[in-house]
């Protein structure tokens, strides 16, 4: 006779196979079996109890994301469960692996609108890669398996598995584990012809002007290596996507910086000038397109990604490429002949001036007089810590200006909400990268508002000791759609306007240390004090409340169409 | 590129709890109505085929096609328009049988629509008509001055004119791709 276990022993059984050995998670009723079993299995899967669901998965996002490993979220059904969404939706935009496990009412009572049942699957089907109710105990390993697989190969994205509690108590035979590595409706590799990675390495080789688009896909794929010799051998400057910041070190001389509505000038207007643009694992959002009609130009679009649908979504490619990233750029490597493009780099030179004598020169070295702003604060920060450190961003102001300010070393150092743009992503994200990756230093900026819809999160800094460096850059607004309100609205600050409380007290309540940064001469010893602490620690600094970020290119406008500020354009004639 | 017109979709997947909610919340969210939509098991073992119609136009159809193949238990899904297919409706139609015994052109009609009647009793008579949605609906026309009871239609069904057939193809594919991968 072989032993009989309940679904939730099985379930264990399953995650310590497949690897796991963290989770992130908040019990409640429905999912009471599967916390008890957790209790016998402490020693072997590690659950960090958050103080809300939400601080759960978008913790778990953060490890994902900094690990490249599957996150696992564990909560109870109905509001436990609903409380995923924000999460759910931001992995799915973001291409970040999630095994999302939770509660359901029994089978016998589904659809009763029993006591904190809600229909998950069906919430979440169209945020989800995949959903599945689990009827028996005895199909858990098999979908425990395939939710892994699903979850972190092709497209990443975060998979849902709803467990009734009566099928977690369910007693079955336990038959062991095999993990998944191939499901007939699903292609997680796609093929495609070599003689297309010739015509890339055609177009590319006998391009004047040719640019690399990278997004995050080149890391998940762990292409970044191959993506950088590409650019060196063949002379090609690489423009990133948001997320796809850190691909190549800050510092590399052919990273030319980053794309979009608040991206560097470089990219922008090279974008528009480009014979030839071979971007790989980004999905050209509308924030990096702006206006269709007048988006690249003069250029063939080469699209490599591993998702079909994002081929042809906002623009339309002159070749495509169905494949992993570094499916595609191995091959093409031995192809890409030595090439230089003297004439073409300097374009980027010029860009780079007029940007840094336009913008950066006032943001990181204002006048003693003014108020302080966020570039100069968060390039202090990057500046002290050490190189290889996490950068982790909330969303809106802080996000755009550390995504411009802080220097990357490695891949994999930026974890901020793209797609969704979710503000509460930051503080609980960074504990995840933290727990995820506890050898690099994990840097969060994030501003008042943002900080205030999970701060609740300080509770599980203290319970656990995780060490991050938190940056409030405080500018008493929720600054961005202040920024737009100022430029767009005539000003009328319609409830923008933020009555804080005192964050250090805050902090301070949940054993963590800070300090109050009021002036310019104070913020360069706090950042370094903050540095050198072991354990968290809080910055919260008053900026400019109308300090805005630009460039920017003002929505519906095209890419070359530049701000440099409230009233002055780039002139492209000059360039 | 932008014309409005009839598009059928044909979406093979595998036959699971949910899948009509997977396909149809594609439509959901470009908000494409769905004019009908019907579904059945196939000749390939455990698969299922959705066939649905709507109207758009083809950029729009092609991302919705891409969308709808992302879900993981779909096989594969085609588009096509009215030429590329045959199709097909069916419809039942029940009326007084009184009614239809009082009037001479009654085997007039049936042979002209080449419908057929599927069961007589006393009180009333179900005749049932396949065709293109013009023709059921000529019928339908024809039988309401007998005091139509109830009328039904079926969503479309189609077959493609391809020689190949595209599903099969690909799933002895991937099977071979299975048996190499274990």
């Amino acid at each position: 006779m072989e032993e009989k276990i309940t679904g939730s022993e099985a379930l264990m059984r399953c995650l310590e196979s497949q690897g796991v050995d963290l989770v992130f998670g908040y019990p409640g009723g429905t999912i009471m079996p599967v916390y008890d079993k957790l209790f016998h299995y402490q020693n072997k899967i590690k659950h960090i109890l958050t103080r809300h669901e939400q601080g759960a998965i978008h913790a778990a996002e953060g490890c994902a994301r900094a690990t490249g490993r599957t996150g696992v979220v564990i909560a109870t059904s109905g509001p436990g469960a609903t409380n995923l969404v924000t999460g759910i939706a931001d992995a799915r935009m973001d291409s970040t692996p999630l095994v999302v496990i939770s509660g359901q009412v029994g089978t016998k009572v589904l659809g009763n609108d029993a006591f904190q049942e809600t229909d998950f699957i069906d919430i979440t089907n169209p945020i989800s890669k995949w959903g599945i109710l689990v009827k028996k105990a005895e199909d858990l390993p098999d979908i425990i398996s395939k939710a892994f697989f699903i979850a972190n190969t092709g497209r990443p994205g975060p998979v849902v598995i709803d467990l009734p509690r009566d099928v977690q108590l369910e007693l079955i035979e336990w038959k062991g584990y095999k993990k998944c590595n191939f499901i007939r409706t699903y292609v997680h590799r796609p093929k495609f012809e070599l003689k297309e990675i010739e015509k890339v390495a055609n177009l590319l080789n006998t391009a004047e002007r040719p640019l690399i688009l990278a997004g995050r896909g080149v890391m998940v794929s762990n292409a970044e290596r191959i993506l950088g010799e590409i650019a060196e051998k063949g002379d090609i400057p690489v423009a990133t996507t948001m997320l796809g910041l850190s691909v190549l070190p800050s510092r590399h001389p052919l990273n030319k910086g980053m794309l979009g509505m608040h991206g560097n000038i470089g990219p922008n207007i090279a974008t528009n000038r480009a014979d030839i643009i071979l971007a790989v694992g980004m999905r050209f959002d509308d924030r990096i397109v702006g206006k269709v009609s007048e988006y690249a130009p003069n250029a063939k679009i080469i699209h490599i990604d591993i998702d079909a649908s994002e081929m042809g979504r906002t623009i339309n490619p002159y070749l495509t490429i169905h494949a992993d990233a570094k499916d595609a750029l191995t091959p093409l490597l031995p192809l890409i002949k030595q090439n230089t493009h003297t004439k073409w780099m300097d374009l980027f030179s010029k860009c780079e001036r007029i940007e840094y004598e336009k913008v950066i020169k006032n943001q990181l070295k204002p006048g003693s007089d003014s108020l302080m702003t966020m570039a100069e604060v968060i390039r202090k920060v990057s500046d002290t810590v050490d190189a290889d450190a996490i950068l982790v961003t909330d969303v809106g102001q802080n996000q755009m200006s550390a995504v411009r300010y802080f220097q990357f070393s490695s891949p994999r150092s930026v974890i901020t909400s793209g797609g969704l743009g979710t503000m509460g992503f930051g503080l609980p994200a960074a504990i995840g990268a933290k727990i995820g990756c506890p050898e690099r230093p994990v840097c969060l900026f994030c501003g008042d508002g943002g900080f205030q819809m999970t701060l609740q999160e300080l509770g599980t800094i203290m319970e656990y000791n995780v060490d991050v460096k938190i940056v409030i850059l405080n500018n008493n607004f929720l600054g961005n759609v202040r920024q737009w309100q100022e430029l767009f609205f005539g000003k009328r600050y319609s409830h923008t306007q933020l009555l804080n409380p005192d964050f250090i007290e805050i902090a301070k309540a949940y054993g963590i240390q800070g300090e109050n940064v009021k002036t310019r001469e104070e913020m360069s010893p706090a950042v370094e004090r903050m540095i050198k602490t072991p354990g968290s620690y809080l910055l919260n600094v008053n900026i400019d409340p109308e300090n805005n970020i630009f460039p920017m290119i003002y929505p519906g406008d095209a890419i070359d169409n530049i701000r440099l500020n409230e009233s002055q354009k780039l002139n492209v004639l000059e360039l | 590129m932008n014309e409005i017109k009839p598009y059928t979709l044909a979406v093979f997947s595998e036959n699971t709890v949910g899948i009509l909610n997977l396909i149809s919340i594609v439509y959901t969210r470009r908000s494409i109505n769905i004019e009908s939509v019907s579904a059945s098991t196939t000749a390939i073992p455990g698969i299922f085929k959705t066939t649905i119609l709507s109207y758009s136009d083809r950029e729009t159809m092609e991302k919705v096609v891409a969308q709808i193949e992302k879900a993981i238990y779909v096989v594969k899904a085609f588009l096509f328009t009215d030429d590329q297919i045959v199709h097909q409706e069916v419809a039942l139609y029940k009326v007084p049988t009184e009614k239809l015994m009082d009037e001479e052109d009654l085997e007039k009609i049936i042979r002209h629509h080449n419908a057929r009647i599927l069961e007589i009793t006393s009180d009333y008579t179900v005749i049932e008509k396949t065709g293109h949605t013009d023709e059921t609906e000529a019928l339908f026309n024809e039988l309401k001055k007998y005091g139509l009871r109830q009328f039904v239609r079926s969503g479309r069904v189609c077959v493609t004119k391809d020689p190949i057939e595209h599903v099969s193809v690909y799933l002895s594919q991937r099977d071979k791709e299975e048996k190499l991968n274990n």
